[in-house]
């Protein structure tokens, strides 16, 4: 079944209808979701009432659109600085690790690196309910010792922080890994042999060379986070990530206005996928 | 600088990392696991929670059929999408195939809740589908859909689909063409070429996307919850009810360690046969 061996018109057909079937099935829910953003009724459903923007930006109940409402908008907020955090985290983690595992021969490499791949083969749930127990023993202890209560350490959005790193960091390593590997080493030793020192040459030649990757990387991780649910489900506290909100809200069953959020959402993740794309097209 | 120095500054984040976040939290989770609550801040150790599973058929009934549950999910994906995947790397020319690639990638970009959302809006009571059916007279009254096994599996599918099909288009793609036109030449029908060639050539392809689609599956929490039914009731769904329901946090973890226990028994099944390593699989 390539181009250059004949097949039967009916078997090409059908093939081709199975393969837009697929990509119907792909789009259907997210087409759905985006439709009923715009419906003019209370509820995500047909029959069609007409179309409106209320569900982005009416200010009354009880059609007071995403742009009016306090706790989603918070929510975007909290996601949006826990996301920052995990990118800046997991790149810097990942850009050490990339040059450790690319220019340094020491015993046990082989090991540390199976480990390093390990958090993505953990389900996420257990990756958080094992940061949620292990964190809670220390600050047990230090309140035991100390008789000081370490809220960092307690169900809240610096442990969000943590979970979501614990996995994204291995992404981020491997994407930042493999430009590295492809490094034209010598051209290192030129900006050395031209007086360069160590940390200058892979400042001025490396890193700018590496700049897609941590571009890239950067983007996955905000992405990642952003819409990470299973681990952040396990260590959140009172302040809720987007993902924890709309569930809450799913699960009561909510007006149209969780339509205009994931709508916000898709539009928003694809703007950063272009962006990514034309940064690594560009170089 | 000395080089043991500066190896060890270099290994400091990803020994911490790992560490602190890995290691540690498991070991410690493994300990709470093998712990009972006899009185306030009163412990005794044993198999206790381990005894509990093994004797209590609900636990055990719901760990078979999520890992049962699972192996289908997986099945199903790696069968709808190879077709496509096929489609993509070996039939389409030219522009088509960055297309449908970038296509398939699409519903990644979406945060899960999102995905679920859509599904919620189609199948349930009031969704799309059954104002469809009844609008075109098939069904006289409203036609719940939501809340089944096939809901379920439906939505289990469509979340993981893009982790079978990246893996299996770049496979695909190494497979030269002229090994399909040799089967063909050689007397090889549709099948055959297929069984010998293409097959044996996607096997990494097939494994790391398998592998991927189970373990996702396996740990999916939001999937079951939202659209399957209450008699589909998910492992990890029981490990969130321990920890933050009834607030069992021994008996949580016990359950933690099953799971993963589970998932890394079949990851190195599926590596072991099919000659696979985990370096080469994510990395």
């Amino acid at each position: 079944m390539i181009p250059t061996i004949p097949q039967p018109a009916a078997i090409r057909w059908s093939y081709r209808a199975y393969v837009t079937l697929f990509f119907l099935y792909l789009a259907l829910p997210l087409v759905t979701v985006s439709v009923f953003a715009f419906n003019d009724s209370l509820f995500p459903a047909l029959p069609w009432e007409g179309f409106t923007w209320d569900w982005f930006f009416g200010d009354e109940r009880p059609k007071r659109g995403l742009f009016h409402e306090r706790s989603i908008l918070r929510a975007i907020g909290t996601s949006a600085t826990v996301a920052v955090a995990v990118g800046l985290l997991s790149v810097g983690v990942g850009l050490c690790n990339a040059f450790l595992f690319d220019r340094r021969e020491f015993r046990l490499k082989g090991l540390l690196y199976v480990l390093m791949l390990l958090p993505l083969v953990i389900p996420g749930i257990i990756l958080g309910i094992s940061i949620l127990v292990f964190s809670s023993t220390v600050a047990n202890g230090v309140e035991d010792r100390l008789g000081y209560d370490l809220e960092l350490l307690r169900p809240g959005l610096a442990l969000v922080v943590l979970g979501q790193f614990s996995f994204i960091t291995t992404i981020a390593t491997l994407v930042i890994l493999a430009r590295l590997r492809h490094f034209d080493r010598s051209l290192e030793e030129a900006a050395m042999g031209l007086g360069a020192g160590r940390l200058t040459a892979i400042r001025t030649v490396t890193l700018p060379y590496l700049a897609p990757a941590l571009v890239g990387s950067a983007v996955v991780a905000f992405l990642m986070s952003f819409e990470n649910f299973n681990t952040t489900l396990m260590l959140v506290g009172s302040d809720a990530p987007l993902t924890i909100e709309m569930f809450d809200r799913m699960k009561e069953g909510s007006t149209p206005v969780l339509n205009a959020v994931s709508l916000l959402l898709m539009v928003g993740s694809s703007a950063l996928a272009l962006v990514m794309i034309l940064v690594q097209r560009r170089r | 600088m000395s080089a043991r120095l500066s190896l060890w500054l270099l290994m400091l984040p990803v020994l911490l990392w790992l560490g602190l976040l890995i290691i540690l939290p498991h070991i410690d989770m493994f300990f709470v696991s093998l712990r009972t609550r006899v009185g306030v801040g009163e412990y005794e150790y044993g198999l206790a929670n381990y005894a509990a599973f093994f004797t209590e058929p609900l636990y055990l009934r719901t760990f078979a059929r999520t890992a049962i549950m699972s192996v289908l999910a997986t099945a199903l994906t790696l069968v709808i999408a190879f077709p496509v995947a096929y489609f993509i790397a070996k039939v389409a020319r030219g522009r088509w195939q960055g297309v449908l690639f970038l296509f398939c990638l699409v519903p990644f970009w979406v945060s899960e809740l999102v995905r679920t959302f859509g599904w919620m809006i189609l199948l349930r009571e009031t969704g799309v589908f059954s104002s469809v059916l009844q609008w075109a007279g098939l069904a006289d009254g409203p036609v719940e859909m939501l809340y089944n096994d096939a809901a379920m599996m439906v939505g289990l599918v469509y979340t993981s689909m893009l982790f079978m099909v990246v893996p299996l288009v770049t496979t695909l793609q190494s497979l030269d063409d002229s090994l399909v036109e040799a089967g063909y030449d050689l007397g090889g029908n549709g099948f055959t070429v297929f069984r010998e060639i293409i097959l044996p050539h996607a096997v990494p392809g097939i494994v790391s996307g398998s592998i991927v689609v189970f373990m996702l599956s396996l740990g999916n929490y939001l999937t079951p919850t939202m659209l399957g039914g209450k008699d589909s009731l998910w492992f990890t769904e029981m490990i969130y009810s321990q920890f933050i329901v009834r607030f069992n946090w021994e008996l949580g973890a016990a359950f933690g360690f099953l799971l993963l226990a589970l998932s890394s028994f079949i990851v190195w099944a599926a590596l072991k046969l099919s000659g696979q390593t985990l370096e080469k699989t994510l990395g």
